[in-house]
């Protein structure tokens, strides 16, 4: 008996849609084992991970801060997800968003004035940007692929924010502490909107996601990003080059970790050697299981924001070890991988025992 | 007693949802015989011979080889029977060369060095071209089905099935195909012939079986027959021919191409040399050449994918465009048609109305500031495929689930409704079934009596004699002087497509090694 992978004529939109969901209820049936296994309580950890967060009002506000900079970079990632550019550097471009962000903070330190803010978030975006530009010009020029270069700066924004921090932007007042003094009240946006408990991230998620369904449905730009995906030589004949969906997907990508890091920061005040958290990574995830559609990813944000709280939760209530929100995460990753194989192909199982009556051996 | 046939089919049926390919067909090849299989596009020729070759089951009836009822399970069963296929879509792996390609093909372990040797013997002794260390990649339509002939031949098969073999041959290598083919024969190999080109068939076929919804509707001596008898049996009906009125050729120059040069775009494409010609309005200009001489190059630079150095090196009723885009060239009315009609012309995952806002955005309005009119697209989406006949669900079908001839009338049409000033097409109906064919001839016979400038790049010579005023013929990315159609012979035409290809194994090995 043999295994075989056949293509489908057409993926069925009916799965296509339905895999994301499926993998989710299939991890968490893959979690109560796995945690069984171990010798936890398995059915209470994966309710802890993946519903208390639902259910306990209390959490919802983390779940809302968590899943804000998740969806934000993940819908500039979706734009590169149709055009197959992979921007696997938001980590780094989020990073650079902060830094620029922080830079106006420390040039503005004893000002105000209502342009600080906007200013903060403008320097975060184009730095993101010009960030996600380098794998940008080492592709188009140089033909790397920005799938390995876009890695390696993430690793470079990390250096530079750690010498930044340890150096020059040193708090003075912080008892030697590697961080950034605190932000101004006119650096900082509010905690919460309209004391609602929403985060003014979520609203800046919510309006990206619309703003990037127009534009990858209405939009000639992008339509020209999904035809340079599915098929480059027939977007060159209709006129869209190619080099220039690399820029503009990879900066658009870069603008928007540059957003989200810079949302961030103001949330959490300042810059330490904490502040990079993976969201980076993690968007990748979510734009995946999001099926690179803003909906999706707006959903998918939160599923995997629920991953972290409830990874917290989870932690302090079965003592299940502070890993285990990564661990669910990759877990959800391989299984849209792997059922987005089975959507594509199928699988044959064909007997090699057939064979002719009147073969000549 | 007569020597049973080397191959029966006895009313074998395959039925898929909703069709029934094959509907009790039944046909006999005798050995050493040249036997045709005729049919439009959808008619279950392919589905007959995937069954012949094992790669589909009949729903019943049975296969007898040599007088003894056969189940073939799998092409390799297949194979083992003394069964050898050239497909007309070839199953290749790009990244590697040719040598590696055939050597997956086959079912036993062959040292590198001893199937090279094998190779090169099958081509000397049928005289095909082709360097066995070059990378598919890298090969013309042409050259890539040499390489499912050599890979077929190498088995020495008893029934060897051709489809479609010659569509990208000059005519002098028709002719040798048709002597390998011959020869083959003589030594006792029987041949199942599959082709749209009938006066082919008539000439190197001695018995066809012509198959029409998936029924075989009549067999008959193709030498007792004429091309056009066959093809009106082929579709049922007579066969129209397309329509020129007397043209004359006064209108004004709407393209004008000097002096077009071009590297190769990589190792192994060809460049543009110093290409110049003019096409007036109400002109076809043809240009003929063998498969790989620039075609393709050609084609790009002039719809743009490729800019020329200067602007006007190309220009569109009086207007530089040699350094516009495709877009910028499309505004001024020159629209084109390549030859890839998947994942070049067409993109197989988008709707036919997302394939109408790839080309005609600008010029049919589906475009405002940077917005597209949806509307606007499923509407001229809709009027062509009502025009030009194309067989599909509507506007929202995916491009890539329709058939060859299907799509390929899509994208003629798609470009002629647009009304272009020039339109560069090439090989419009490679492919194509007779009736589409035919259709697609007469739109643009009919574009031109319009006052449209159109250039056609195409590998069938009948197709450019039909068509055009005046020919030159691509070689090596040069083209040859235009001349009116009717002052050249075949032989001349042959000749000049074949002319600088004295010596193909060392000009390939020179840009190989280079």
């Amino acid at each position: 008996m043999r295994l075989r992978l056949e293509k489908r004529l057409e993926p069925s939109r009916t799965m296509l849609v339905m895999t994301p969901v499926l993998s989710v209820i299939a991890i968490m049936l893959l979690g109560v084992i796995i945690f069984d296994g171990l010798g936890y309580d398995g059915p209470q950890a994966v309710w802890e991970l993946f519903f208390t967060p639902v259910l306990d009002v209390y959490k919802w506000r983390d779940v809302a801060s968590k899943a804000a900079p998740l969806i934000i970079i993940a819908l500039g990632l979706s734009l590169g997800n149709q055009a197959k550019i992979w921007n696997i550097g938001a980590e780094g471009q989020y990073i650079l968003g902060a830094i620029g962000a922080a830079g106006v903070a420390f040039a503005t330190q004893s000002m105000t004035g209502f342009w600080i803010i906007p200013l903060m978030i403008l320097v975060g975006m184009v730095l993101g940007a010009i960030y996600a530009a380098i794998p940008a010009v080492l592709r188009t020029r140089y033909g790397v692929s920005e799938v390995l270069s876009s890695l390696m700066f993430v690793y470079v924004s990390l250096q530079l924010l750690s010498y930044l921090i340890t150096g020059p932007w040193k708090d003075p007042d912080g008892h030697n502490f590697p961080q950034t003094a605190q932000l101004t009240d006119a650096q900082l946006l509010p905690h919460e909107l309209w004391d609602s408990g929403i985060p003014p991230g979520l609203l800046v998620a919510l309006i990206g996601a619309v703003i990037f369904y127009i534009i990858v449905s209405r939009t000639v730009f992008g339509f020209s990003v999904r035809a340079i995906g599915e098929a480059p030589h027939a977007a060159r004949y209709g006129g869209f080059s190619s080099n220039g969906i690399v820029w503009a997907t990879l900066m658009i990508s870069g603008a928007m970790a540059g957003l989200a890091g810079v949302l961030e920061l103001m949330q959490l005040t300042r810059l330490n050697l904490g502040y990079p958290s993976g969201y980076g990574f993690t968007a990748i995830i979510v734009s995946l299981l999001g099926r690179s559609h803003p909906i999706g990813v707006f959903i998918a944000g939160i599923v995997l924001a629920i991953t972290y709280v409830g990874g917290q939760v989870a932690q302090t209530v079965v003592h299940v070890p502070n890993a285990t929100a990564g661990l669910f995460q990759a877990l959800l990753l391989f299984a849209i991988l792997a059922s987005d194989l089975l959507v594509r192909y199928r699988i044959r199982i064909s007997t090699a025992s057939s064979s002719s009556k009147g073969a000549r051996s | 007693m007569s020597v049973a046939p080397r191959l029966e089919l006895i009313d074998v049926s395959k039925r898929f949802p909703g069709v029934l390919a094959n509907d009790r067909v039944s046909l006999s090849v005798k050995p050493g015989e040249i036997h045709a299989l005729l049919g439009e596009n959808g008619a279950g020729k392919s589905t007959l011979v995937k069954m012949i070759y094992g790669i589909q089951a009949p729903d019943s009836g049975s296969i007898l080889w040599e007088g003894q009822e056969v189940r073939i399970a799998h092409p390799r069963a297949a194979r083992r029977l003394g069964v050898g296929m050239v497909f007309q879509h070839f199953s290749l792996f790009e990244a590697m060369d040719v040598l590696e390609n055939i050597a997956l093909g086959l079912d036993g372990a062959v040292s590198r060095k001893q199937l090279d040797a094998e190779i090169r013997l099958v081509m000397e002794k049928y005289g095909l071209k082709l360097d066995p260390r070059r990378q598919i990649s890298t090969l013309s339509v042409g050259e890539r089905q040499r390489i499912e002939i050599v890979r077929a031949l190498l088995l020495n098969p008893r029934l060897l099935i051709m489809d479609e073999p010659t569509s990208v041959l000059t005519p002098q290598e028709v002719d040798d195909l048709f002597k390998t083919l011959r020869r083959l024969a003589s030594e006792g190999c029987s041949i199942l012939y599959i082709s749209h080109k009938l006066h082919e068939i008539v000439e190197l076929c001695e018995r066809a079986t012509i198959l029409r919804g998936g029924k075989v509707v009549a067999t008959c001596d193709p030498r007792k027959e004429t091309a056009r008898s066959m093809g009106e049996m082929m579709i049922g009906s007579d066969l129209r021919d397309p329509a020129r009125g007397q043209v004359s050729v006064e209108g004004p120059v709407r393209l004008s191409v000097r002096e077009l040069s071009l590297p190769k775009p990589d190792d192994f494409g060809v460049a543009l040399e110093q290409i110049s010609f003019q096409v007036k309005g109400g002109e076809i200009f043809g240009i003929a050449g063998v498969a790989g001489n620039g075609q393709n190059e050609l084609l790009e630079a002039l719809c743009g994918e490729h800019l020329a150095d200067l602007h006007t090196t190309i220009e569109v009723d009086g207007m530089p465009v040699g350094r516009s885009g495709p877009s910028g060239r499309r505004k001024l009315g020159l629209c084109s048609v390549p030859e890839e009609r998947n994942g070049h012309a067409a993109i197989g995952a988008f709707s036919l109305s997302d394939n109408a806002i790839l080309t005609a955005r600008s010029r049919m309005g589906f475009e405002n500031q940077g917005f597209i009119h949806k509307a606007g697209a499923d509407e001229f989406a809709a009027n062509v495929i009502k025009t030009f006949a194309v067989k599909t669900l509507g506007p929202d079908a995916l491009a890539g689930s329709l058939s060859g001839g299907n799509l390929q009338k899509y994208v003629m049409g798609r470009e002629i409704m647009q009304s272009p000033g020039v339109l560069v097409v090439s090989q419009p109906t490679w492919g194509v079934d007779a009736g589409s064919a035919a259709f697609i001839h007469q739109a643009l016979i009919d574009l031109a009596a319009q006052g449209s400038a159109i250039v056609v790049i195409s590998q069938d010579l009948d197709e450019l004699l039909r068509l055009c005023d005046r020919l030159s013929v691509i070689n090596l990315g040069k083209l040859s002087t235009p001349r009116p159609v009717g002052d050249v012979s075949v032989q001349e035409l042959g000749l000049l497509m074949g002319g600088s290809h004295a010596t193909p194994a060392n000009s390939a090995g020179g840009i190989h090694a280079a």
